[in-house]
């Protein structure tokens, strides 16, 4: 009696656990096609090496311009030495895009008033990071800028 | 007439017994107290969710969610279609009274300690909701795609991404992608009419049952100093004809709201476009983001802005909780503690609200 009352126990136990683990792994079969449905796709970033920015005549002294880099902003910058420069224009704060500031000769990100000074270094507000730099190329009268490798 | 009336009744009740139901509401009753206006919120609260479902529902009928469409579908409602101007004034008008009114029935519940034992699941039940409510906000918010609400919901779940472990992948998750752009709005858009509405109307068919169930609290104040079972007034009709007399204030206002302060639409948002400045949450988020601007880039060795996320965080499941770790309360003695902690949240809230609108 007592060994056929235990015998049961282990059949009713190995039962429980044949159900509550097929139980699991079915959670698991619906779940986890919807988790993954759920997670964006992961899209190729448009590889871009290099982009003309425009023409020098375009930018005069002390001006700035945001252009498009792949499906980054990319700030290109005349300043008034006539020198071009161009930073990504992604606030490194929280990711707010960038503006040149003429009058006050700085880049200015309009969202929590951080600053940059010309060379993309964050000297105020609340920007933890430098802005990233690209390189700037003039051939002729065309701005290429492309990514500092 | 009125005959007729009377057969379809009795055809009803003959079915589904409304005399059990009728016997229920007879039986209903509110207390009347000095603290008794505090009552009202939660209903002006429920009032005004069904206005944003009904305007909701009126907008998605011309609403198109693609960031191409967004904007110039938005523009079409406000210019082209007959009151569209109207139902979108209302749904934005609607949607900020709704979270006040959610706020003040929120913050009489605490310092009546209406959450004592056995109403914590209420409690726990409406704190979700005002959570949701503030997501309903967060994600209505980027629907008509124009500059300030692209920006501020870059800002907004960048803020997210910034919790640790789990930020990064719920932002993505929020985004639909690195970054917000079309894919943000169609997945703030199924939030906003599907997600959202359907898991917070179970929460409030629950929330509502427990209020039927188990009658209206009354303040622990009143009870330990035994002034109450004096008064009490049925529930219906005579509570409900108040509630539906300040319902119709609340339309008025609402109206006069919307016609007066018709909603903006402002310019489409451009992600090639430099931010402009002014950029803010809506108000009620003002506090969170104010209290934000304090915190150092670095606190020792945890990024500033990360650690005043984190205290929310803790701060809010905290207020999730308080049935639980408020046992004075629930045995019917004072807990001073909550009213000071509900008094410092209040004055927090108003003068974070104020400084951050100032700024």
């Amino acid at each position: 009696m007592n060994v056929n009352h235990s015998g049961g126990h282990k059949r009713r136990d190995f039962l429980k656990y044949l159900l509550s683990g097929g139980l699991i792994g079915f959670a698991g079969i619906i779940l986890y096609p919807l988790i993954e449905y759920l997670k964006p796709p992961k899209q190729r970033e448009v590889e871009v090496s290099s982009v003309l920015a425009g023409k020098t005549s375009d930018f005069e002294k002390g001006s700035g311009k945001i252009i498009r880099f792949g499906n980054k902003p990319v700030i290109v910058i005349n300043t008034k030495e006539n020198n071009f420069k161009a930073f990504s224009a992604t606030c490194t704060h929280l990711d707010c895009t960038v503006q040149f500031r003429k009058d006050m000769s700085l880049i200015w990100c309009a969202c929590h008033n951080g600053k940059y000074d010309l060379n993309g270094r964050n000297i105020s507000g609340p920007p933890p990071k430098p802005l990233e730099e690209f390189r700037v190329v003039i051939k002729g009268e065309e701005i290429y800028v492309s990514k500092k490798t | 007439m009125k005959n007729f009336l009377k057969r379809i009744y009795l055809w009803i009740d003959e079915r589904v017994k409304l005399n059990d139901l009728e016997n229920f509401l007879g039986k209903k009753y509110v207390p009347i107290h000095s603290h008794s206006v505090w009552y009202y919120f939660g209903g002006v609260s429920l009032f005004l969710f069904v206005i944003q479902v009904i305007t909701g529902i009126l907008l998605l009928f011309y609403y198109k969610a693609s960031s191409d469409l967004a904007f110039e579908s938005i523009q079409y409602i406000m210019s082209k279609v007959e009151f569209g101007w109207l139902i979108r004034s209302i749904h934005g008008w609607a949607a900020n009274l709704f979270i006040l009114s959610v706020f003040i029935h929120m913050f009489s519940v605490l310092f009546e300690r209406a959450y004592r034992k056995p109403r914590e699941i209420t409690w726990v039940t409406g704190i979700i909701m005002f959570f949701m409510a503030l997501g309903f906000g967060f994600s209505g918010y980027l629907l008509p795609w124009n500059e300030l609400a692209f920006f501020a919901t870059k800002v907004g779940s960048d803020i997210v991404g910034a919790v640790p472990l789990i930020g990064e992948p719920l932002k993505i998750f929020m985004r639909g992608g690195d970054d917000v752009t079309g894919a943000t709005l169609s997945r703030l858009f199924g939030f906003h009419v599907a997600l959202f509405p359907g898991i917070f109307t179970v929460l409030l068919v629950i929330h509502l049952l427990l209020v039927q169930r188990q009658g209206m609290s009354e303040p622990l104040e009143l009870e330990i100093e035994q002034k109450t079972e004096q008064k009490r007034m049925p529930f219906f009709p005579n509570f409900m004809m108040r509630d539906l007399l300040l319902w119709l204030i609340v339309l008025n206002l609402l109206a006069i709201l919307a016609v007066f302060f018709p909603a903006e639409l402002g310019i489409k948002a451009d992600p090639f476009a430099s931010a402009p400045a002014g950029i803010k949450p809506e108000w009620y988020f003002l506090f969170m983001f104010q209290t934000l601007k304090y915190f150092p880039g670095h606190m020792w060795f945890i990024e500033g802005e990360v650690l005043g996320i984190l205290l929310f965080g803790v701060a809010g499941i905290l207020w999730l909780l308080i049935p639980f770790w408020d046992v004075k309360s629930s045995k019917g003695k004072r807990n001073r503690i909550i009213t000071y902690s509900g008094i410092f949240a209040v004055i927090y809230i108003i003068v974070l609200t104020i400084l951050g609108w100032a700024s």
